[in-house]
């Protein structure tokens, strides 16, 4: 345990747990929620069906006070530790219905649509689609895709349960579930006012500064501490790795830290900030930046996961590095009180290196407004649509000016053994015109084998690489000089002439 | 015993007994059941490499462990040290002769299940490596096999091939399938005071847990029980897997003293069991220009693992199915068992029949694109002739095919799929889409329902009625999910009148009906429905006799309906007072029920015999895009036409239907396993192991359930089985996108495309197809 955390300074952990307040004070802090419902306190509904965030049968609800406004968000029990759940309600498969017994409208939803077989995914399912409920989804088809992207069912063949939730729309809450939520809403009220969270127990730390200064002084004091965010990936060094890890310095409560913000020539995004929060806010400004992280991970990793964390970690793939790049964002690290400012693709040194001096860490990312002329479009490559990890993933920032490409920022993940620029690929495009008939493809797979030598793996061969982000580039330029998607998702299948398939049609055709 | 022809109960669209339960997680699985504090956690150590001879395991440090109860390894098994279904050739802990990578070496049986998992690391094995077979190709080179080939043969194959007009060959693999059940394997088990074994366990095959854990340690059947009440998904691969689940925490049991509780995590659980078998298909057929098969010659090289397990008649079942829908006059189908240093294959939904038929169906489209046929028409020439017709056809290994739907079934999903209409919609659409592609597939599925072995075709019930008028239910099944609970409760509860309310079932245990048969081969409610209603049949019977002497009446003009019993003379009775008065008159209201399928036969040594009790029909119609730059693939739509005869209950079969094809679907698309050069499952985790989610569904399903006269086999309520065969339809899936690859190439030819068909896959033919 470190000095700096004195047994005065130790609080217990706070929640409510489906309508009961609770407090935490002697289990590991690596300990996952999940382990805590199934095991003390024998709520057995929540299920364990791969302990790394992929399968959703863990998914609870967990409410937070956000501009004193009580938000609700899926997270998957599994990888969430138990002092992230510090200063929030929690609700799951046992806390939704009402007190009597009564089923939930959603839960008699499921069991009128036939929505269970075996019921193991079933709760994550539910709680899923009650997270829908509670943020007054609309319930179409296609949210109801990405609602439910992150709950894997083996039996039904999903149909049931989108009928299910489809039959919810328009629904109102009940009196008695507002009632409910006033009571979680009052209780997180009571927490505003607890001290930064520091907490120990059985040989292991855990503290969640609340100012940025506080972090800085804190990973100073510990720099071998591990910084935690949503654990999305944390979780498994713990979970399927067995580690055990002594110390952990929290982003979740350090003010500021994920604030989204536009500024004149750029946006600002806090490093804590989630992938939901920021992918809400930058989808504007970026509509291809939109399809990309919805298909990354799924609602509750998107709850969990922050954008700091998804560069910090390094990964070779790491879908949003290469968008970022392309979009020549600059990295705002912190150590002390010394900020120090990069090029993102300078971040990244090798696999598993990235420039980041002992205790020094992510405070955020500058994302440049496009100039004029520039477009942007980002691809993303994997065995499954929804919920997988890139085989590749590919930005393109092309800069055309009277027909021709006159600029280029090309970044690809998944090529080589972190997100990195195509810079050979960027030369050969200069002065390239905007015809389809043009392209010189020889020259372009030239440069592209000079700029990456892809490795053969679990999700791809070295050959499906280099020859998918060829051909990503040739979709880029047909997209670009259309001016329309030509992919088989979302906008993409409207304007490819099969809009007749699209969510009204299928709601219809699953009703029979 | 001829059910009313009308009834309300049996064929309502009844929800699963369970739903309430699933909904609010009250629903119990085995790792949810508690269990006294003195309980105990085992973690397994498992093989790192696929081969090798395995020299020493040192517990020491393991033993000294906080917590650590017992390190167990195949020293400590009293007696037989095998889990194995048939052969007697699969171990529980490894000895000597390590055959895989993810092969159970020892077990550490810990307070808690983290001192366990903390334990098994400090476990020191020494292992001297051996090099591995690991693929089929690899076993074919090596001669690597369990047994000599199977081979089944019909007419003069050779000749006629030769002298067929047109030849055709190729080759076809199609990749294995992890079960990825939700719920992992799991058992419980605890010792009794006479030194039995009491053992929960997520299982479709309580019987064979008993008999192999009443092996392991020497004891009789009688000394061991095992329950189920449900599984979090079987698909099969809780037949003969859930074995070693059950014989390591019997053991650990056994050794302790205490209950002792084993659930496998994700990863181990992909690492240790089988999956479906992958498929190596080498094929030359012979057809007229018409398009009339004449010969089908076709080699069948499944990877068997390490071991048997079910390999033998998961074979048996492949080449049962290899001609599908299509009376071929002559053909030799043959069978090579390939044996590997991987986990040992085993059943999965379909048991080695979607592996036959994937050979046939791309066959079909080959031969439509060699003859520029329409590939539907040309599967309609070569189809088993519709029982109507009067001219029935037998299949290569003897059996007549009585009961030919297919034709009919396909002229109408034909038109309630529009399908002239979008073929040609669909090919001018491909004409001006350079980058995004349609294809239509169409799949008919004829599947054989009964276990190939005609012994296993059997099944018991017990049925209790108490005093009060309530009713409770056993039978020999289990159920995973597919409602099975649900169709035997409607079942039993006509018989009496009742309503489904009325019938109480509880956990399938080996304390209430012996000598089970795994749920497995759809035959869940044909076999138990069967013994179920005759059990409820012998009370009600009992009760009439009691009655009409009673009341002096006519027996056969007492009737059981709205929970009443109603006399001849217009009086009635409410049920429970008719118990109550037979309970005072001294009848006995508990009855047990036996089934064995009639009619059916089967040579095993010259794999001849009609071991179908009859055949279970559907088609489907898939159209998918592809994105040819990509491989991306979506699917569109689909249409289902499904026979399952007098369906007992639609909402559960059209659920079937639904999640087997979407199963199937994965199968050919999304799900591939993939392993590293040391044998090493490298997908063993949903992260990278990818079955379909919610958004790879098709955009547009329409299934219907084939309205027809009933299955032509005595069968209960002439209903007919559907857990295995919607899962064929899938296949559709894969001959779709075989079809929107097909008009890349100038010449127009068929892609060579092989399963999982991943967008990798897809883009690599796409690219070869732009070639030609």
């Amino acid at each position: 345990m470190s000095a700096a955390l004195g047994p005065q300074k130790h609080r217990p952990i706070h929640f409510m747990l489906n309508g009961e307040a609770h407090e935490i004070e002697r289990l590991r802090p690596d300990t996952t929620l999940l382990q805590l419902l199934r095991g003390p306190h024998s709520l057995t509904g929540t299920k364990e069906g791969c302990a790394e965030g992929d399968c959703g049968a863990c998914t609870v609800m967990v409410g937070r006070l956000r501009a004193d406004r009580l938000i609700w968000q899926p997270v998957n029990a599994c990888i969430l530790l138990l002092p992230m759940a510090d200063k929030s309600v929690i609700r799951t498969v046992e806390g939704v219905a009402k007190e009597d017994g009564t089923l939930h409208p959603v839960q008699q939803a499921m069991v009128d649509n036939h929505g269970s077989q075996c019921g193991f995914c079933t709760p994550g399912f539910v709680m899923s689609l009650y997270g829908g409920w509670l943020n007054r989804s609309s319930f179409s088809a296609s949210d109801l895709d990405d609602l439910l992207a992150g709950n894997l069912c083996r039996c039904t063949g999903y149909g049931p349960i989108i009928k299910a939730g489809q039959s919810l729309a328009g629904q109102p809450l009940a009196e008695w579930e507002t009632v409910r939520l006033d009571k979680e809403k009052a209780y997180l009220d009571s927490c505003e006012a607890m001290p930064e969270l520091f907490y120990a127990a059985e040989g292991a730390s855990y503290i969640a500064p609340c100012s940025k200064d506080s972090f800085a002084q804190a990973y100073i004091e510990q720099p071998e501490a591990q910084i935690i965010a949503g654990a999305t990936d944390i979780g498994l060094w713990i979970t399927k790795q067995n580690r055990k890890l002594p110390a952990f310095i929290s982003v979740q409560d350090v003010d500021g830290l994920d604030d989204v913000t536009e500024q004149k020539d750029g946006f600002y995004i806090g490093a804590a900030a989630t992938h939901h929060k920021a992918a809400d806010f930058l989808a504007a400004h970026f509509p291809s930046l939109k399809e990309l992280w919805r298909r990354f991970g799924s609602v509750q990793v998107r709850a969990s996961g922050t954008v700091g964390g998804n560069i910090a970690n390094g990964s070779p793939i790491g879908d949003l590095a290469p968008a970022f790049i392309a979009l020549d964002t600059d990295l705002l690290l912190r150590r002390g009180k010394e900020e120090r400012r990069l090029k993102l693709e300078d971040f990244f040194l090798s696999y598993g290196q990235q420039d980041r001096q002992q205790s020094e860490w992510v405070d955020g990312l500058f994302i440049p407004k496009l100039s004029t002329n520039w477009k942007f479009n980002c691809y993303k490559l994997s065995r499954r649509f929804d919920q997988d990890i890139s085989a590749v993933m590919g930005a393109f920032a092309l800069k055309i000016e009277d027909g021709k490409i006159t600029a280029a920022r090309i970044a690809f993940g998944g090529m080589a053994g972190v997100p990195q620029r195509a810079r050979s690929l960027e030369t050969a495009l200069i002065g390239q015109a905007l015809e389809p008939d043009k392209i010189n493809e020889p020259k372009i797979d030239s440069a592209l084998a000079d700029d990456f030598t892809p490795i053969s793996d679990v999700r791809a061969s070295a050959e499906y690489r280099l020859l998918g982000a060829r051909n990503l580039l040739q979709k880029c330029l047909l997209e670009m000089i259309a001016d329309k998607p030509v992919r088989l998702a979302g906008e993409g299948l409207a304007s490819a002439g099969l809009s007749f398939l699209c969510s009204n049609a299928s709601s219809e055709a699953r009703q029979q | 015993m001829t059910p009313p022809a009308q009834s309300t109960l049996v064929h309502a669209a009844l929800r699963h007994e369970s739903a309430a339960l699933h909904v609010t997680g009250q629903a119990r699985y085995v790792d949810d059941m508690a269990l006294p504090e003195n309980s105990v956690h085992i973690a397994l150590g498992l093989s790192d490499v696929a081969h090798g001879q395995l020299i020493s395991i040192n517990t020491e440090t393991a033993l000294r462990m906080p917590g650590v109860r017992a390190v167990l390894t195949a020293a400590d098994i009293p007696e037989k040290n095998d889990c194995s279904p048939v052969k007697g050739d699969d171990p529980i802990f490894a000895k000597d002769e390590i055959m895989y990578h993810g092969q159970t070496l020892f077990a550490v049986v810990a307070d808690t299940r983290a001192q366990a998992r903390d334990a098994v690391e400090q476990v020191k094995t020494k292992i001297t490596p051996l090099a591995p077979i690991l693929s089929i190709d690899a076993a074919i080179e090596q001669e690597s096999f369990l047994e000599k080939p199977l081979t089944l043969s019909s007419g003069q194959v050779e000749n006629a091939y030769a002298a067929a007009p047109y030849q055709l060959a190729g080759e076809l693999y199609a990749g294995g399938q992890e079960h990825f059940y939700l719920e992992g394997q799991a058992a419980i088990a605890q010792a009794d005071e006479n030194g039995g074994i009491q053992l929960f366990v997520s299982t479709q095959h309580p019987s064979e847990i008993q008999h192999k854990v009443a092996g392991m340690l020497g004891l009789t059947y009688g000394d061991i029980q095992v329950d189920v009440r449900r599984m979090g998904g079987g698909f099969g691969g809780k037949e003969s897997q859930s074995n070693l689940t059950a014989c390591i925490a019997a053991l650990a049991a056994h050794k302790t003293g205490r209950p002792a509780r084993l659930v496998y995590d994700r990863d181990d659980d992909m690492r240790v069991t089988g999956k479906r078998h992958d498929i190596k298909l080498v094929y030359k057929v012979g057809f007229d220009q018409d398009g009339r098969l004449i010969a089908l010659i076709i080699d069948q090289y499944l990877r068997c693992g390490m071991s048997y397990d079910l390999s033998k008649a998961i074979a048996i079942r492949a080449m049962t199915h290899a001609e599908n829908a299509y009376a071929i006059p002559h053909t030799r189908i043959t069978a090579h068992l390939c044996k590997t240093h991987t986990p040992s294959n085993t059943a999965f939904r379909g048991f080695g029949g979607p592996q036959g038929m994937i050979g046939i169906e791309q066959i079909m489209d080959k031969i439509a694109t060699h003859l520029n046929m329409d590939p539907i028409a040309l599967r309609q020439l070569n189809y088993y002739p519709d029982y109507e017709a009067g001219t029935p056809c037998c299949t290569p290994y003897g059996q007549v095919v009585k009961d030919g739907l297919l034709g009919k079934i396909t002229k109408q999903l034909l038109e309630t799929a529009d399908y002239q209409n979008r073929r040609q919609q669909i090919d001018t659409y491909n004409q001006t889409n350079p980058v995004l592609r349609r294809g239509l597939g169409f799949a008919p599925v004829k599947f054989g329902i009964s276990f190939n072995r005609t012994m296993l075709n059997q099944a018991g019930a017990l049925v209790h009625v108490y005093s009060d008028g309530s009713v409770h239910l056993n039978h020999g099944g289990t159920e995973m999910g597919q409602g099975l609970h649900t169709k035997i409760i409607q079942i039993v509860a006509d018989v009496f009148g009742l309503a489904h309310e009325d019938v109480r079932i509880s956990a399938t245990t080996t304390g209430k009906v012996p000598n089970t048969s795994a749920t497995a081969a759809s035959s869940g409610t044909d076999l138990n429905g069967m013994a179920a209603a005759r059990a409820a049949d012998a009370i009600k019977q009992r009760m009439t006799a009691h009655l009409a002497e009673l009341y002096q009446c006519e027996a056969d003009r007492i009737t059981f309906q709205d929970r009443q019993v109603n006399l001849p003379s217009g009086e009635y009775l409410s049920f429970s007072k008719a118990v109550g008065l037979c309970y005072e008159g001294r009848v006995s209201l508990s009855a047990t029920g036996f089934y064995a399928t009639p009619d059916i036969h089967w040579d095993d040594a010259s794999l001849t015999g009609s071991p179908y009790y009859y055949f279970a029909y559907g088609a489907a119609l898939c159209e998918v895009a592809i994105d040819r730059l990509t491989g991306e693939s979506r699917i569109l739509r689909t249409d289902i036409l499904h026979d399952a005869g007098r369906s007992i209950n639609p909402a559960l079969d059209k659920g079937q239907i639904e999640g087997g094809f979407v199963q199937g679907a994965g199968w050919l698309t999304t799900e591939e396993l993939v392993y590293g050069q040391d044998g090493a499952l490298l997908t063993h985790a949903p992260s990278t192991y990818k079955i379909p989610a919610c958004s790879d569904r098709p955009y547009l399903l329409n299934i219907n359930l084939y309205e027809g006269d009933g299955n032509r086999s005595e069968t209960i309520h002439r209903s007919k089985a559907v857990g295995e065969p919607p899962f064929m339809l899938g296949i559709s899936v894969f001959l779709a996108c075989g079809d929107a690859l097909r008009g890349l190439s100038s010449t127009k030819s068929y892609p060579d495309l092989h399963a999982p068909a991943t967008a990798e896959r897809l883009l690599m033919a796409a690219q070869a197809q732009q070639k030609l």
